[in-house]
């Protein structure tokens, strides 16, 4: 086989395992939009918060020192201890519980029934703010993260595409787990809402909240439930992206790299995500490949999501799996 | 005592429609009016105008130019600053160009080739709406500081990939380039801060604004009873950016002189102008100018109060200002949806009405 090709192959075998991380992000928001109604511009914070949780708690790191230092004149830095990674990530949860409890309680229980675009803004305002504390919590040097996962180069596949093809494949052992796990994350994620009591009423609030109040589901409950679940995958999510670029601002922007993902896979749809995503993770990288590094000079990986994403929804506006928008007056 | 309209008589309907009812109000403008003319640039030092005068002067401009978009016509765009690199890049381009042409001329040209890409960017709003149109913006705000970074032609192939504003007159007096004086700079913005505020304010007004408040209301409905969503959605992105592009050419030419697209117009900036509108209050020209004050304000008093008098290191500072960013749009958002501006407008119902409290 021609080298180029096999080059193009290996891009875009890289590309669907990127498009896994995007879905991973992805699936966050389509939980929330499903049961809530609200986009949550957050999740991308939301990842950088608990990728910055989980790292500070393993480390034994002191919240908030850098402003107690600050204000009372002391130097304290480390508790000293070491917290293992299972434990660390167990802490981790409870503190995204907890804040999906606090955003229930002091933003979105006092904007019900507002207009979904209020909530969206009010999703931007809480990534700022949160964006904010996660800074103030734990120093926003960038931090690298270790919880045991593997990393590298694929032996075993290397070698056997080179016996095949006399060229090995470049792929990283990091995103095979990734994708392992985001295959068993949805695989759950289904179950739940299939098979247990909590995810029926969640699946009733997100048809119809009004009809689910009244054959007695608690709306805050559920709110707080899918706050919670998406404050878990945004750990997920923040621990394989942390894991492969260190944990530092910009993992905040991989939200806006979801949206676009979002847009093609329809809002509402869990397979959407995942679909939108290796949509976008194969077709950017192949672009830049064959179209942007020879032709445009590069980086087109910025702003191929969007426009593909445009295009597209200018065809179909609400997205391949999404539902029909009907409006009426 | 003083803000009453009783005895405030009006005898046609053309007064009776005009923009400030009520007397007192009427003179506070123009009191306000006469003293940004005449007293402030008499006044104003280098630190006056570069850290809060000329910035909220020109954050004023893209405030009402994404009001008109998203608060009047209810299209959420994230693309302004993208559509602010239009403007700054367009002015460079002419200012290299034509060395003869004047500020004036330049900066309005560039507010209309912004028009010209906004309106191309404003397309798809005809098939999408709500979220995803923001998120079509999105594509227009990365595209655009891509392009500009990625064509040569655009810097005009500066090795720093940089673009520097020349020096250049209006009626003999410098406004662009790093020897201008604070009061020309503060000027310049002035007019076209005054010049835009009363068009936006004639054009929501009128029959255009009427027309883009129905889109925003209820957009099948305005279609049913005959507005035509094409060309309502359109003029809002066409009068939006050009208001955006001025923005952003005054930006370039007069504020910074000097511009890296990335850092410059990055997403972040169109987040801000966002938040401008947001706390300012969405579909109100005074809320446009409200937020901008409010927004260029907060970094300068939290920094004078933090780093200057409680001595914290610059970084808590700039964290804790992201904090109180995302509280307070949380908070209005909460309390208050419409803003500083609806706060405003209670204050005078409240005036008007004291010392009797109905």
């Amino acid at each position: 086989m021609p080298d180029q090709l096999l080059f193009g192959m290996e891009v875009a075998l890289n590309g669907l395992m990127a498009g896994v991380m995007y879905a991973l992000v992805a699936l966050g928001f389509v939980l929330i939009f499903k049961a809530s109604g609200i986009f949550n511009y957050a999740q991308g914070v939301m990842a950088l918060f608990a990728a910055m949780t989980l790292v500070g708690i393993q480390n034994g790191q002191v919240p908030f020192a850098h402003l107690i230092n600050a204000t009372f004149g002391t130097d304290i830095h480390h508790f000293g201890w070491e917290v293992p990674a299972l434990l660390a990530i167990l802490l981790t949860v409870v503190v995204m519980i907890a804040f999906a409890w606090m955003v229930n309680r002091f933003v979105f229980q006092h904007l019900v029934n507002q207009e979904p675009i209020i909530l969206f803004m009010a999703t931007i305002g809480l990534a700022f703010f949160l964006e904010g504390v996660a800074d103030l919590m734990w120093g926003s040097e960038i931090k690298t993260l270790d919880v045991g996962l593997p990393q590298g180069i694929n032996e075993y596949i290397d070698s056997a595409t080179f016996e095949a093809f006399g060229y090995g494949f470049f792929i990283d052992n990091l995103d095979i787990v990734a994708t392992i796990i985001a295959a068993l994350l949805v695989a759950g994620l289904v179950a739940f809402s299939q098979y247990t009591k909590q995810g029926r009423a969640l699946r009733a609030v997100a048809d119809d909240h009004q009809a689910a109040l009244s054959v007695g589901i608690s709306l805050n409950f559920i709110w707080v439930l899918v706050w919670s679940i998406a404050g878990f995958v945004a750990l997920v999510a923040g621990i394989m992206w942390g894991a492969k670029s260190g944990v530092q601002f910009s993992l905040s922007l991989i939200a806006l790299k979801a949206l676009p993902v979002l847009m093609l896979g329809g809002f509402t749809s869990i397979p959407g995500a995942i679909v939108g995503g290796l949509i976008i993770g194969v077709g950017e990288k192949l672009f830049e490949f064959l179209i942007g590094a020879p032709y445009l000079g590069g980086a087109t990986e910025n702003w191929f999501a969007y426009v593909l994403a445009l295009v597209f929804l200018v065809f179909r506006p609400q997205g391949l799996f999404g539902e029909k928008i009907i409006e009426r007056v | 005592m003083l803000y009453r309209e009783a005895g405030d008589f009006k005898t046609s309907y053309a007064k009776d429609n005009q923009t400030f009812p009520i007397k007192f109000d009427r003179w506070g403008y123009w009191v306000i009016l006469i003293a940004a003319a005449f007293v402030v640039p008499f006044v104003v030092n280098d630190y006056w105008a570069s850290a809060l005068l000329v910035p909220f002067l020109i954050y004023a401009i893209a405030a009402l130019g994404l009001n008109i978009l998203t608060g009047y016509c209810g299209q959420v765009s994230l693309g302004t600053g993208g559509f602010m690199a239009v403007g700054a890049y367009a002015s460079y381009k002419l200012m290299t160009a034509f060395p003869w042409m004047d500020m004036f001329t330049v900066t309005i040209l560039s507010g209309f080739v912004t028009a010209a890409v906004g309106l191309l960017f404003g397309l798809p709003s005809l098939r999408i709406k709500g979220f995803y149109l923001a998120v079509a913006t999105l594509a227009a705000q990365f595209f655009l500081v891509w392009l500009f970074n990625k064509v040569p032609w655009f810097y005009n192939y500066s090795a720093s990939g940089q673009i520097n504003a020349p020096e250049r007159e209006v009626f003999g007096i410098l406004v662009t380039g790093p020897n201008t004086q604070p009061w020309a700079e503060y000027t310049f913005c002035l007019i076209f801060v005054v010049a835009l505020a009363w068009v936006a304010r004639n054009l929501t007004r009128g029959t255009v604004g009427r027309k883009w408040m129905a889109i925003r209301d209820m957009d099948i409905a305005a279609e049913i009873i005959g507005v035509n969503p094409l060309r309502a959605k359109l003029s809002a992105f066409g009068v939006s950016s050009f208001f955006i592009g001025i923005a952003g050419a005054l930006f370039f030419t007069v504020y910074l002189g000097a511009v890296e697209v990335g850092e410059a117009f990055g997403i972040q900036k169109s987040f801000l102008v966002l938040f401008m509108v947001i706390i300012g209050g969405l579909g109100s020209i005074f809320g446009s100018f409200a937020g901008a004050a409010f927004l260029v304000l907060l970094p300068v008093v939290l920094k004078v109060l933090g780093v200057d008098l409680l001595g914290w290191p610059t970084d808590i500072v700039a964290h804790l200002n992201l904090v109180i960013v995302g509280a307070l749009i949380v908070f209005f958002l909460v309390v208050e949806p419409h803003g500083l501006a609806q706060l405003w407008r209670l204050t005078k119902e409240k005036l008007r009405l004291w010392p009797f409290p109905h």
